[in-house]
């Protein structure tokens, strides 16, 4: 070789790396659950009665829409039933339902095909933090003035709005986050819901006494999203303490390392390490196989989403109304609730070529018709966020747990509804606080520098 | 002089715009995106817009905490693997170009890891490494051993993937060795013989006459060391936490975040410091380098 040509061959050696992080990979480690598997059986019937529709397309010329929608089957199951449904009324309106990738992979086609203008003419995507990264007022139809907003609950319509803007509407259900504990445990040990952190610390002495593992961890593989949920499910506390928590959050004035209320979440992390509450090989164990472990006995508590009561529903249905749900416990007994986690919405991009169609449709959505629609063909993992839409009588006893706390008032959404910022690191500063490897304080510093990056990345004032 | 000047005629007969397809493919698919690579790192990018930000994407980075750690994971692993390929290659090597029964048969079997996706050698080595019912763990524990958590023990995950990566590289280093060993002039091997057994034709010949190779396996399972991403995201995704991040990894996740420019900087970090290491050991193996 001679010294030109190895020159040469080292550069195109060295060069690849710059592609090879370009391309490749693909797991969805999104924070919000990326694959949400609901096969329940409901009854197929999708057609329901007329839907209170705001325009008069009927009998109009044939209008086709395209719909963007994540890949899981929860969501293709939902916005199918929708599009179905709709066309039944509207023969002249065809939907087809184009499914996506979920998780991070999902936000960088939708950010992508908004940015080259080819989004589809409505659909489907996150609300709250995640929607603001798509700068909402460029890429999406304001529909603040529609008439159909009336019929959304106002609590929803902050998390997809930007400058008094609002562009979507809610598509699905809302979501507890909090603990899932198995209630046969809970009655065999004559244990009672825990309303405080302290009372929560002397359930778990006993259920490990008992040999049953008090908390179940879920680490494995790409499911260490799952890790966040004492962190995130804790913010109804935080805002209890801190009432203007997440407007000084957003503006750079308050941070988790400094604030008591804010860090707990991650001290509750490193306390369950500590303490042993952790089922054996927690590290590697995986979102499914922690649903198992609670619904056979195995484990007490699940820090989780309530979206995973309809996945054990389908994997262990005997065991499903075994389980219920409460917020994560604070300080005082007095304050307990939980935070909610608001359903994602269906968008119209600028660039549609039926906006008049898809408002339609989107009106639709949000009506009472729309919500059975829904019900009848997954089943409801919270409530819906429409004025009048009920959930049935055959709800899982979780929902209704928080149904309980969102009925009398006790429920608020988490920060990422409320604020624009999150850091992206948070499930592996939690993987690493619960597994032992980082103190609270070290995991809330690196987070509170995660959350700084966004906030540039957002453009955001005082950052 | 004739015997010089026929090849050198007969480049001459190509005029010199065949080399603008080649060039036209290596610009368009290579040097501009490569170029713009280093001027999207110094913006905050967010695919709607990029804003000139000067060298913040690069204080950034390198301010990271999580940096600091992934570089160190990266050399640790990238010595680890290089070294462990050398030292299980060349004597396989040799044993697999003595005359031994079967020889062609062990050959594939050792070569035949190379052939599977990176990925797929991820995913089973993942399954198989499970703390209580992967069948590693089994067999070592029916056999009366405490196998450890190989992939959830922060302390043993990196080392666990770096195993993996060896026994899927192995095969491509021996098959290196293997030429290198043919290439060695059968009278050295005669003489070998005279002077003594095998010690003297693995000390004497082999391992002096074959440093070509060695510094080619070497150099290449080192670059790919450094480079590393595939096993460790498929294996561990840089976890439990952060404890086998490595710089790869730690960029993806940049990328994922949708820091765009801030990922980009850190493949430019990536791109000098591999350049950085990578080129002075390469002069060092080319004026070593043997003529036979």
């Amino acid at each position: 070789m001679s010294k030109r040509t190895s020159l040469l061959l080292a550069l195109v050696i060295l060069m690849l790396p710059l592609l090879a992080a370009c391309g490749a990979a693909s797991a969805p480690t999104s924070v919000s659950p990326a694959a949400t598997t609901t096969t329940a059986a409901a009854p197929a019937a999708a057609t329901t009665a007329a839907a209170p529709t705001t325009a008069t397309t009927s009998g109009g010329a044939a209008v086709t829409l395209t719909y963007l929608a994540d890949d899981s089957q929860n969501t293709q199951d939902t916005t199918k039933a929708l599009a179905a449904a709709y066309m039944a009324q509207h023969p002249n309106v065809t939907i087809n339902v184009e499914a996506r990738p979920g998780g991070t992979e999902g936000d960088n086609i939708v950010k992508t095909r908004l940015a080259t203008g080819e989004m589809t003419d409505i659909f489907f995507y996150n609300s709250g933090s995640l929607l603001q990264a798509l700068h909402p007022t460029d890429t999406l139809v304001d529909l603040s003035k529609e008439p159909f907003i009336a019929n959304i609950v106002d609590t929803f319509l902050p998390t997809v709005s930007q400058n008094g803007q609002i562009f979507g509407v809610p598509t699905g259900t809302a979501l507890g986050g909090g603990i899932l504990y198995n209630k046969k445990i809970y009655q065999q040990l004559g244990l009672s819901v825990p309303k405080t952190w302290a009372e929560f610390e002397a359930n778990n002495e006993k259920i490990k006494a008992a040999g049953i593992a008090p908390v179940i961890a879920t680490y494995g593989g790409t499911d260490t999203w799952t890790s966040q949920l004492f962190v995130l499910a804790d913010y109804y506390n935080v805002q209890k303490a801190n009432p203007t928590f997440a407007a000084d959050y957003t503006a750079n004035k308050v941070k988790y390392a400094t604030n008591p209320a804010a860090i707990a979440g991650f001290n509750y992390l490193q306390e369950g390490n500590q303490k042993g509450w952790y089922q054996k090989d927690y590290a590697t164990t995986t979102f499914e196989q922690g649903l198992q472990l609670l619904a056979d006995g195995k484990g007490a508590h699940y820090p989780m989403l309530s979206f995973a009561l309809s996945t054990i529903a389908t994997n262990s249905p005997a065991a499903v109304n075994d389980i219920g749900f409460f917020g994560v416990p604070g300080t005082d007994a007095a304050t307990s609730g939980a935070t909610i986690w608001m359903p994602a919405a269906t968008y119209i991009p600028k660039t549609s070529k039926h906006i008049a169609e898809a408002k339609d449709f989107l009106a639709f959505i949000a009506s009472v018709a729309g919500a059975d629609t829904i019900t009848a063909k997954v089943p409801p993992g919270g409530p819906y966020l429409i004025k009048g839409a009920k959930l049935p009588d055959t709800v899982l006893p979780g929902v209704k747990d928080i149904a309980a706390y969102i009925d009398s008032g006790k429920s608020g959404p988490a920060l990422e509804f409320l604020s624009p910022v999150k850091g992206p690191t948070l499930e592996q500063l939690c993987v690493a606080v619960g597994s032992g490897q980082m103190t609270p304080q070290q995991a809330a510093e690196n987070y509170d520098k995660d959350v700084e990056k966004a906030a540039k990345q957002l453009g955001l004032p005082g950052w | 002089m004739t015997k010089q000047a026929q090849p050198h005629m007969l480049l001459r007969t190509y005029p010199g715009w065949f080399y603008l397809p080649a060039a036209l493919v290596f610009g368009v698919f290579f040097l501009v995106p490569t170029a713009l690579a280093f001027y999207f790192s110094l913006t905050r990018w967010t695919l709607f817009d990029a804003t000139f930000i000067g060298l913040d994407n690069y204080t950034d980075f390198v301010g990271d905490s999580q940096l600091v750690s992934g570089l160190r994971n990266t050399i640790i692993y990238a010595i680890i693997t290089s070294g462990l390929k050398v030292v299980i290659s060349l004597p396989l090597a040799m044993l697999l170009t003595s005359s031994i029964r079967l020889k062609a048969l062990f050959r594939s079997i050792i070569f035949f890891p190379v052939l599977v996706s990176t990925v797929a050698v991820g995913i089973t080595f993942a399954t198989l490494l499970r703390p209580s019912t992967g069948l590693i763990n089994t067999v070592l524990g029916s056999i009366g051993l405490q196998p450890p958590d190989w992939l959830g023990n922060p302390n043993l995950a990196l080392y666990s993937v770096a195993l993996v990566d060896v026994w899927k590289g192995v095969g491509i280093a021996m098959v290196i060795f293997i030429a290198g060993i043919l290439s060695i002039p059968p009278d050295y091997f005669e003489a070998a013989r005279l002077e003594g057994g095998t010690w003297v034709k693995f000390r004497h010949v082999i391992l002096p006459l074959s440093r070509n190779a060695t510094f080619t396996v070497i150099l290449l399972s080192f670059i790919g060391g450094l480079r590393t991403f595939d096993l460790i995201w498929t294996m561990t995704h840089g976890g439990p936490g952060f404890a086998s991040d490595v710089l790869t990894s730690v960029i993806f996740k940049q990328y994922q975040a949708g820091f765009y420019g801030l990922s980009t900087a850190g493949n430019v970090v990536l791109f000098i410091l591999v350049t950085i290491i990578v080129y002075p050991l390469m002069r060092f193996f080319n004026r070593l380098e043997l003529e036979l």
